[in-house]
């Protein structure tokens, strides 16, 4: 495991082992916070901070941690790091931070934390480990923000609405709407449209990866040389 | 006297699925134009777009799936799923709203779970839900029956407004919508109205809406056909309007006031048509006979309990869809003793 490059990390983080549409964790705020594109974006950075950080911690520690109670003291790594996270944002993200609610303490449970910290920052180096938390964590950004997007867009005709609350005031004229009669579907903003809409994101992840598994086959003594490149 | 002789086996041909639909197809005739009668051409306009986009997307997925797309075609499953949601929704309800109900059944629902016999949720319903919840202002604006309705609008009319043209000169949506008998029913009656205060209005026929039970009773019709051709059993629509009608007397009978009287549920909504056309759906219903008399009770059962302190005042749909999820559980209980077997096996 430890010679994997750092270019696979990354790979991984993003795609192969995405931790939301591979691995499927954290699955409890990536369906309940992705009614609109900010929520979905504010979210994912907050989880990618704390997934960063306490990969750094546990990688620190790890030669000191007894295997026997490795799992609270991850646990208290990860909540000390969200309490701070929390406080940050109540600080300088008050709107957003009120959107959020409690899906922001509760990151502490998301279970792509734990598991990172388990599976890979107890056993690798300070380095890698922080690679890894900021590969999942913006490989998990990156699916909120999509699933964000397309559930605003669909249930309310509008992109990036309120993003003066993440960006300053001087991002509200990022938001943008498709035109006054759009009549909103609503399911897509209601919770059976986060599952519809995970589904198809995951969908279409499997037919681009089998795309790209068929095109290699086909050309295997050209393509066999050259870097899989992060699709 | 001459009598044919024939070697065995001497069971009767099954009916095939394309007969089976064929059948429901035509079942479907008396209550269509009951509704076309009493609500305008928009219902026989909604099941040509219907019925056009649902094979459509049936062709188009099929072709996707490398599948043959003759024989889905030609067995009609796709339209008879278009035709049901079709007088399940409005007449004047915008197209696109129908296309996107259609394209969900089709291409979600149905195609998505591998097609006709796989599909664990009746489409038409779930269509019929996502709609609802998606676009409930509009699903839930219906005309004003034939006889309460002064100006009916004439087809090309109709067309026009469900083709966005809006409504002709000099007419408002408020003159001719008007709230389903449920609807009135349930917000009348939250406004803490007596059932005969409620009932003094000229909407109400002898059981339910005006109208309506007319409806009602045109489609029932049909179901007796299916019934005596044997597309459908008897289990299921009798459980299901016996479950609806035992909760409903109950309640009636305990306070007549406030709980309306069995008939009225019945030949309200979309009751006889869900009893007879949707609950029997032979691919999401149960398939053991003692099963079937389960599923069909709890259908009426909770369309009782919805319709009366859930959400939303028809609830065909929703009930038929839960009933959907728990059949197999219900199957899985009720598997008839297979001859031979001891009764409790292992016990």
């Amino acid at each position: 495991m430890s010679n994997e490059s750092y270019g696979r990390l990354i790979k991984d983080g993003l795609w192969s082992n995405n931790q939301a549409l591979v691995a499927l964790l954290g699955l409890c705020p990536l369906l309940a916070v992705t009614n609109s594109a900010v929520n979905g974006i504010g979210l994912g950075l907050a989880t990618a901070a704390v997934l960063t950080l306490s990969n750094a911690t546990v990688s620190l520690i790890r030669n000191w941690v007894r295997p026997e109670v490795r799992l609270p003291v991850f646990v208290i790594v990860i909540a000390s790091f969200v309490t701070a996270v929390e406080l940050s944002m109540n600080a300088w993200f008050h709107e957003l931070y009120k959107i959020l609610g409690i899906f922001i303490p509760l990151i502490v449970t998301n279970c792509a934390i734990i598991g990172r910290a388990e599976a890979f920052a107890s056993k690798n180096t300070l380095g890698r480990s922080i690679v890894d938390g900021l590969a999942m964590g913006i490989g998990f950004t990156l699916v909120l923000a999509t699933l964000g997007s397309l559930r605003e867009l669909v249930g309310q005709g509008t992109l990036f609405d309120q993003a003066d609350l993440m960006f300053g005031p001087a991002a509200a004229g990022l938001t943008m709407s498709v035109g006054a009669g759009y009549k909103g579907m609503l399911l897509a903003i209601l919770p059976p449209g986060a599952f519809l809409g995970l589904g198809f994101l995951i969908a279409l992840k499997n037919v681009i990866d089998q795309r790209q598994a068929a095109a290699a086959e086909k050309a295997p003594a050209t393509e066999a040389t050259a870097q899989p490149s992060a699709g | 006297m001459h009598f044919s002789i024939t070697n065995s086996p001497h069971t009767d041909r099954p009916n095939s699925v394309v007969e089976n639909m064929l059948w429901v197809i035509i079942a479907l005739v008396p209550g269509t134009i009951a509704l076309t009668w009493y609500f305008g051409w928009g219902v026989v306009i909604h099941m040509v777009l219907a019925g056009v986009a649902a094979i459509a997307a049936e062709a188009f997925v099929l072709r996707l799936r490398r599948r043959p797309v003759k024989p889905a075609i030609a067995d009609l499953s796709a339209l008879v799923t278009a035709l049901l949601f079709a007088v399940a929704i409005p007449p004047l309800l915008p197209w696109w709203i129908t296309l996107i109900g259609i394209l969900f059944a089709i291409i979600v629902v149905k195609q998505l779970y591998g097609g006709l016999g796989y599909n664990p949720f009746n489409p038409a319903m779930a269509a019929y839900v996502l709609v609802l919840v998606s676009y409930p202002v509009d699903m839930t604006t219906w005309l004003a029956p034939r006889m309460l309705d002064p100006h009916p609008l004439d087809f090309l009319q109709t067309l026009g407004v469900i083709f966005g043209q809006g409504l002709p000169q000099g007419m408002t949506w408020d003159a001719m919508t008007s709230a389903t008998p449920l609807d009135v029913m349930r917000t009348e009656l939250d406004m803490n109205k007596m059932i005969s205060e409620i009932r003094q209005s000229p909407l109400w026929g002898d059981f339910g809406g005006r109208g309506w039970e007319w409806v009602g009773n045109w489609f029932l019709l049909g179901g007796l056909i299916l019934l005596y051709k044997r597309v459908i059993t008897w289990r299921i629509p009798v459980a299901f309007l016996g479950g609806l009608l035992v909760m409903a007397m109950l309640f009636h009978f305990l306070d007549q006031e406030a709980y309306p009287f069995g008939l009225f549920h019945v030949f309200s909504g979309g009751t006889i048509l869900g009893a007879f056309f949707i609950a029997t759906d032979p691919v999401t219903a149960s398939t053991t006979p003692r099963g079937q008399l389960i599923y069909g009770a709890l259908i009426g059962i909770l369309i009782y309990i919805i319709r009366t302190w859930g959400g939303y005042p028809d609830a065909v749909a929703f009930a038929v869809l839960l009933m959907n999820l728990a059949a197999p559980t219900i199957d899985y209980y009720t598997q008839p003793r297979v001859f031979g077997h001891r009764e409790a096996d292992g016990e």
